[in-house]
């Protein structure tokens, strides 16, 4: 298998974030904790290149300046808090379908395309939301609470399905999370955003990261 | 053959507006002071213009007839800036507009002159300046509508214009629907009016020169020539600014810049 980039930030500055100094390694999770407003969303934003910004994002070598725009999205894709959706049915977000076996993981029949996005869920929004990315196959995901709006038994499925996607695909993923324990099950390494700055996240979770 | 109106008639016509004020005052719909101002306007800005366009006649020369265009179409341009309630900051505020309606107006309304009227010198004031008139009028309103819809549109769509980029789609495709929405609105106006001219509405222009005096069916085909330069210069006008303005939207690594309109006052 082709080795897989690892995510490195260098310098990065936004809006009251930074300079952020991180390497995310292929197949590592790394986790995000802060208060709110301390600027997640901000730092997810910018990686992505959706906001201006001041440094470096790159996957090891290549770096975020030199590639194209919508192919550095793909690759480095953001799932947002709050999943948009602009045409009528779900599978008209997907282009090329989704992998059924990915939707039944989630606990969504195969017919869950066909349905009208204004009859979902959020619950259900959320998790189509983040197939819809995880059919683009980035090597690096973006993760902006990707559990926040599912149940207990919903949110165990979306960490498992993300935690098989890493090592099969050998992604970075940098998520964020509000629940210390969550961050604690899904990563080895934790952080805690404050004042713009990354610290290491002591917060004493659930004992022993899975990842 | 026309008959002169005197200043006698005119007031008797303004009568209407007075008596309008004179309502509006007493039901409280507080604008008998913006009316009064408005048919003010039209009486001095009018005068004016007949005044202007006696010594244009007067005075027939290609730069007398340009400098009268710039002054008409930078008026449009200041109109379509001052339309928008989200406009774009700098330069591209009054540019943008100016620069469509200069691209479409200005050749629709020469191709006219050239091809269609073919008058000797074909800038001749008498038909210039009145058909650059309509067709920069017409195409002002669709440029101020088109343009209105998509800075509008792209604020209140903002999550989906960017959860879209965030999923990988290049600018153009995220910002399809949006722009196609905007055109179409620029463009409705005149497809309307052409499709209710003569059953419902009786156009101004025709109307004018029938009491003028023209025969009926010259004063028809004239108006129906204007119709499709109208429909010319603000269909095209207004696919020329709102393309501008969509990719104006977007910066150089594709983000969409909503920092680049005025946040809207009041």
């Amino acid at each position: 298998m082709q080795a897989m980039p690892a995510l490195v930030l260098h310098q990065l500055r936004t809006r009251h974030v930074g300079p952020i100094e991180l390497t995310v390694a292929a197949g590592e999770c790394v986790c995000l904790r802060g208060a709110s407003g301390s600027g997640k969303s901000l730092l997810l934003r910018a990686i992505a290149d959706l906001d201006p910004h001041q440094g470096e994002a790159r996957l090891d070598t290549r770096s975020c300046a030199a590639t194209p725009p919508p192919e550095w999205r793909r690759q480095v894709a953001l799932v947002m808090a709050e999943g948009q959706w602009w045409a009528e049915t779900v599978g008209a977000h997907f282009g090329a379908g989704c992998e059924p076996g990915w939707l039944a993981r989630l606990g969504l029949p195969a017919a869950a395309l066909e349905w009208e996005v204004a009859r979902c869920s959020t619950g259900e929004r959320q998790r189509l939301a983040l197939l819809r990315t995880l059919m683009r196959r980035p090597a690096a995901l973006l993760l902006d609470e990707p559990t926040g709006n599912l149940d207990e038994d919903s949110t165990a499925r979306v960490e498992a399905l993300l935690d098989d996607y890493r090592r099969e695909h050998q992604a970075a993923l940098l998520w964020v999370s509000h629940d210390p324990r969550q961050a604690a099950r899904v990563s080895r390494r934790r952080f805690l955003l404050e004042d713009g700055q990354l610290h290491p996240d002591t917060h004493a979770g659930a004992e022993g990261g899975r990842w | 053959m026309v008959i002169a109106l005197s200043v006698l008639d005119l007031s008797l016509a303004a009568l209407l507006i007075l008596a309008l004020a004179g309502l509006s005052l007493r039901l409280g719909l507080g604008i008998e002071q913006r009316l009064v101002v408005s048919a003010a306007r039209t009486t001095i800005q009018l005068l004016l213009i007949g005044l202007v366009l006696k010594l244009l006649f007067d005075n027939v020369h290609f730069l007398w007839v340009a400098a009268m265009a710039a002054i008409m179409i930078t008026a449009a341009g200041r109109e379509v800036m001052a339309r928008q309630k989200r406009r774009f900051t700098g330069w591209w505020g009054f540019g943008l507009g100016t620069l469509s309606m200069f691209v479409s107006s200005f050749t629709v309304t020469v191709m006219a002159l050239l091809a269609v009227i073919g008058n000797t010198p074909w800038y001749a004031p008498q038909y210039a300046i009145p058909l650059l008139g309509m067709v920069l009028g017409n195409t002002m309103n669709g440029i101020a509508l088109g343009l209105d819809r998509l800075t509008q549109d792209a604020a209140a769509r903002r999550s989906v214009l960017e959860a879209r980029l965030a999923l990988g789609q290049d600018w153009n495709e995220t910002i399809a629907d949006t722009r196609r929405e905007a055109i179409r609105v620029g463009m409705i106006p005149i497809i309307n009016a052409m499709a209710a001219a003569g059953i419902v509405s009786l156009p101004g222009m025709m109307t004018g020169q029938i009491l003028a005096g023209t025969p009926p069916v010259e004063a028809v085909k004239y108006q129906i020539l204007v119709m499709f330069l109208i429909a010319g210069g603000t269909g095209f006008g207004t696919v020329v600014a709102v393309s501008l303005g969509a990719r104006r939207l977007f910066d150089e690594r594709q983000r969409l810049r909503l920092d680049r309109l005025r946040t809207p006052q009041d």
